[in-house]
C-alpha cells in the first residue's frame, strides 16, 4: 500500500481492491520509487486533452489509505486527462450506434435476431460506461499508471521519444512493400533504436541489418512467413 | 484407460527427433524471451506467433507448449534476479526471490523456482489429464444458451473480479468488444467497417494480442524509460543444498493445490494463489525469522503456485474454449490461427493433436528443468541487454508478425492504433486483459447468443436454458452485485481497520 500512493499521477485512490489480493509492501514499495521522494505530479497529457497538469495529482496521494478519505482530500478531478477517455469511449458508443442503424435489417431470414443489436447494445454499454467513468474521474477516482521493469514512473511522459517510436514504425509501414523488408526493417530497428537514445550508429546498423537478414532468411526462405524482398528481389 | 492410451499416442508424437528438436527450441526461445525484461508470457506467445506460421499444427502445438512454460519460468527469474517483476503473477516470488539473491543465495532461489515449477508443472499437467475429459463430457451436453452463459460469466469475472477498478475494466473489456464486432457479419452485412475493404475480414486477433501486449508495452516504456538500467545480481550454477531440499517440497506440494484450482477457475488467475501461497508459507515455517530477507519457502510456494495455475488455465481453454488469463487468450488466438477452436468438439475432432499438445507439456517441462539449471548464467547476461535494443527488437518483431499475418501494411497501420490504445490504456490504468478476452470471446458469445434466440425465435427466454445457465447467471449476478456487499460490509469494516 506504501508504495500505490507515493506514486505520481494517482491524484485519487483506487477503488477498493475486491479480490486482487494487495501483494505485500515489500514489493511495491520497492518498485523503483525506494530511493525518490514523492515526486512532483507528471504532466502527462494524451494527445487529446489539453494538459491540465493536474495540480493536485501527487500531493494528494500521500497518507490517504481509505478510497474514501482520498476523495475528500484530493481537489476534484485529480487527474482531469481521464476526461478524454470518457469522451473517447463516447465516441466510440457513439460511432457504434450510428454504424449499426446503417445496417440493414436482414429479418427474414433464419437469424431472428441480425446483425444490429448486438452493436447497438455495445455502443449504449460504451456510453453508460463513459457516464459512469465522468462521475468516478469527478470524485476523485484514478488509475494506476502500468509499473514495469524498465517503467520509471516519477518521470514525465518523454513526448519526443515517442513521436520518434512511431515515426520509425510509419518508415517501416510505408516502405515495407516498396523497398522489402530487410531495408525497412533494418530501418525500423535503427530507428527504435535511436529514438530510445543509443547513439551507436554504425554498431547498429549493422545489428539491424543482421537482424533483418536473419529474419528474412529464417521466416521468409525458411519457414515460408510473408514477407516481401522488395527492390532486393533476386539478390537475397 | 482410453485417455492414458491417448496420452502415451500423444508422446509417441512427441519423442520423435524432430518434434524433441523443437521442443528444446520451444523452451529455449520462450525461456529466453520470457527472461527478457518486460516481456511477460502473454507477449512471449504473441510475439512468437509468427515462428510458427509455417509449420505443421502438430509441430505449431509442441512449439506453443515449449513457449508457454519456458515464458513462464523466465519470467520468474527475472523477478529474482532483477527485483521488479513485469507480471503480477511473479510479484510474489520477487518478494522473498530477490532478498535471496541480495543476500549472496541466488543459486538456491533460481534452483528452489526451477526445480518447484518443475514438479508443480508436471502435478498439475497430470491433473489436467485427469480432470480434462470429465469436463469435455460435461461441456458436450451444454447448449448454446449455456454457452452464451459462460462466455458472460468470463466476461464479467476478468473485468469485475480481476483489477481495482469495475468501471476501467468495463471500459476495455467494451473496447474488444467492439474490436471483435468489426468485420463481416454472419448475414453478409459490413459493421464498423468504416468503408475500408481490408477491415472486411475483421481485425486479427493477432494484430490486437501483438499491438496490444508488444506495441503499447514498448510505447510506454518508451515514454517512461528508466535511465539508470536496474541491478543485476549476479549468479552461478543453481544449486540446492540438504536443508533447502527439505524446506522446499512441501511449499512446492501446497502451491501446487493453491495453483491449480485456481487457474482452472475463470478469473481465478495466478496472482491470488501465488499470494495465498505466500501467505501460508508465512505462517507455516519453521522460520519465521527468515521472512522478508529471503527465505526459501516464499520463492518454493508461489513459485510453484504460479506454474500449477498456468496448467491449471488450460483445462477451461481445451475443454470449453474459455481463456481465463491473458497467456490463455493469447493460445486461443494462435490455436485459431490455425483454424482449430478449442472446445469439448476439439478432442473428438482433432484427439491426435491435443494429446500431443498435452504429452508436450510434460516433455518440454522436463526439458526446462535441464535447460535451466545449467544456463542460469546465461539467462542472467540476458537481463543486461541494453534497452534500446531489447524494445527497438520488441518492435522489430511485432511489426514483421503483425505484416506476416495478411502480407498487408495495413496491418501495421493498424497495429500502430491498437498500441496506442494500449499505451493510453496503460497510461490511465484501464487493464489489457478484459479487452483481449473480449476481442476473442465476443463474436463467439454473439454467435451463441443469436444461435441460442434462434432457437426460440428471438424470445429473450431463449437465453435460458437448463440448470447450468441458471447458476451460471447467479454466480454472474452475485459478481456484479459484490460492490454492494463490498460497500455495506466490506468498508465500513475497512475504515475501523484504519481509524484503529
Amino acid at each position: 500500500m506504501t508504495g500505490r500512493t507515493t506514486r505520481p499521477d494517482r491524484g485519487g485512490g483506487l477503488p477498493p481492491r475486491s479480490a486482487e489480493p494487495t501483494v505485500p509492501d515489500q514489493a511495491a514499495a520497492r518498485r523503483g520509487q525506494a530511493d525518490q521522494p514523492p515526486s512532483p505530479p507528471t504532466p502527462a497529457a494524451e494527445p487529446p486533452a489539453a494538459d491540465p497538469a493536474g495540480p493536485a495529482a501527487g500531493s494528494a496521494g500521500p497518507a490517504a489509505e481509505d478510497a474514501a478519505i482520498d476523495r475528500t482530500g484530493s481537489a476534484p478531478g485529480g487527474d482531469r486527462a481521464q476526461y478524454a477517455v470518457c469522451a473517447f469511449l463516447a465516441l466510440v458508443g457513439a460511432l457504434v450506434i450510428i454504424d449499426a442503424t446503417r445496417i440493414g435489417s436482414a429479418l427474414g431470414s433464419a437469424d431472428p435476431i441480425g446483425p444490429k443489436p448486438v452493436p447497438i447494445l455495445l455502443g449504449v454499454l460504451l456510453l453508460i460506461v463513459a457516464a459512469v467513468y465522468a462521475v468516478d474521474v469527478a470524485r476523485g477516482g484514478s488509475g494506476e499508471p502500468e509499473a514495469g521493469e524498465d517503467v520509471d514512473l516519477t518521470t514525465p511522459v518523454d513526448w519526443r521519444t515517442v513521436l520518434l517510436l512511431i515515426g520509425a514504425f510509419l518508415v517501416n509501414a510505408v516502405l515495407i512493400d516498396r523497398l522489402g523488408w530487410v531495408i525497412s526493417g533494418t530501418l525500423l530497428f535503427w530507428g527504435t533504436a535511436f529514438a530510445l537514445g543509443n547513439r551507436h550508429y554504425v554498431r547498429n546498423l549493422l545489428i539491424a541489418v543482421a537482424l533483418a537478414l536473419i529474419t528474412f532468411y529464417t521466416f521468409a526462405i525458411g519457414l515460408g512467413v510473408n514477407l516481401p524482398a522488395g527492390v532486393l528481389q533476386g539478390i537475397l | 484407460m482410453d485417455n492414458l492410451a491417448n496420452l502415451l499416442d500423444g508422446f509417441a508424437n512427441v519423442v520423435t527427433p524432430t518434434n524433441l528438436l523443437i521442443a528444446l527450441l520451444g523452451v529455449t526461445i520462450g525461456t529466453a524471451v520470457g527472461v527478457l525484461p518486460g516481456i511477460g508470457p502473454a507477449m512471449t506467445v504473441a510475439l512468437l506467433l509468427p515462428v510458427t506460421y509455417g509449420m505443421e499444427p502438430t509441430q505449431a502445438f509442441i512449439m506453443f507448449a515449449g513457449i508457454f512454460y519456458g515464458g513462464m519460468y523466465g519470467g520468474s527469474t527475472t523477478s529474482i534476479l532483477l527485483n521488479t517483476p513485469g507480471e503480477s503473477s511473479s510479484v510474489v516470488t520477487a518478494i522473498e526471490g530477490n532478498k535471496m539473491a541480495k543476500a549472496g543465495r541466488a543459486a538456491q532461489a533460481l534452483a528452489t523456482a526451477a526445480i518447484g515449477s518443475f514438479v508443480a508443472g508436471t502435478i498439475a499437467t497430470l491433473l489436467l489429464v485427469v480432470v480434462t475429459p470429465p469436463v469435455v463430457s460435461f461441456a458436450i451436453s451444454l447448449g448454446a444458451p449455456d454457452y452464451f452463459a459462460l462466455m458472460l460469466l468470463a466476461f464479467v469475472a476478468v473485468t469485475a473480479v480481476l483489477g481495482a477498478s469495475r468501471v476501467r475494466g468495463f471500459a476495455s473489456l467494451l473496447l474488444g468488444l467492439v474490436i471483435g464486432v468489426v468485420g463481416i457479419d454472419q448475414t453478409g452485412q459490413q459493421r464498423l467497417t468504416l468503408g475500408i475493404p481490408q477491415l472486411a475480414d475483421g481485425i486479427d486477433v493477432v494484430v490486437v494480442a501483438v499491438g496490444i501486449f508488444a506495441v503499447g508495452e514498448a510505447l510506454w516504456i518508451a515514454a517512461h524509460l528508466r535511465r539508470r538500467a536496474a541491478e543485476v545480481i549476479p549468479v552461478g550454477q543453481p544449486w540446492m543444498g540438504r536443508q533447502d531440499w527439505q524446506r522446499s517440497w512441501k511449499p512446492w506440494l501446497r502451491g501446487t493445490a493453491f495453483g491449480f484450482p485456481f487457474g482452472a477457475v475463470p478469473a481465478g488467475g495466478a496472482e491470488i494463489p501465488t499470494f495465498l501461497s505466500y501467505v501460508t508459507e508465512k505462517k507455516l515455517t519453521k522460520h519465521p525469522e527468515e521472512f522478508g530477507r529471503g527465505a526459501i519457502e516464499g520463492v518454493a510456494g508461489p513459485e510453484a503456485a504460479n506454474n500449477a495455475s498456468a496448467a491449471g488455465t488450460l483445462v477451461p481453454l481445451l475443454a470449453i474454449g474459455l481463456p481465463t488469463n491473458a497467456t490463455a487468450a493469447v493460445m486461443l488466438a494462435a490455436f485459431q490461427q490455425y483454424g482449430i477452436q478449442p472446445g469439448p468438439l476439439l478432442f473428438e475432432r482433432e484427439s491426435g493433436l491435443v494429446w500431443t499438445l498435452i504429452a508436450s507439456l510434460f516433455v518440454g517441462n522436463l526439458l526446462l528443468l535441464v535447460l535451466n539449471l545449467p544456463l542460469a548464467p546465461a539467462w542472467a547476461k540476458l537481463l543486461r541487454i541494453p534497452r534500446p535494443y531489447l524494445y527497438a527488437g520488441i518492435i522489430f518483431f511485432a511489426s514483421m508478425g503483425a505484416y506476416a499475418v495478411n502480407a498487408s501494411p495495413f496491418d501495421l497501420f493498424l497495429l500502430l492504433t491498437i498500441g496506442l490504445l494500449g499505451f493510453g490504456m496503460r497510461r490511465f490504468g484501464l487493464p489489457i486483459l478484459p479487452l483481449i478476452v473480449g476481442v476473442i470471446l465476443g463474436p463467439r458469445a454473439e454467435l451463441q447468443g443469436r444461435r441460442a434466440l434462434q432457437l426460440s425465435g428471438g424470445e429473450l427466454h431463449g437465453l435460458i436454458g437448463g440448470w447450468v445457465s441458471w447458476s451460471i447467471y447467479a454466480i454472474v449476478a452475485v459478481v456484479l452485485l459484490w460492490p454492494l456487499v463490498g460497500r455495506f460490509v466490506v468498508r465500513p469494516l475497512r475504515g475501523r481497520l484504519v481509524t484503529g
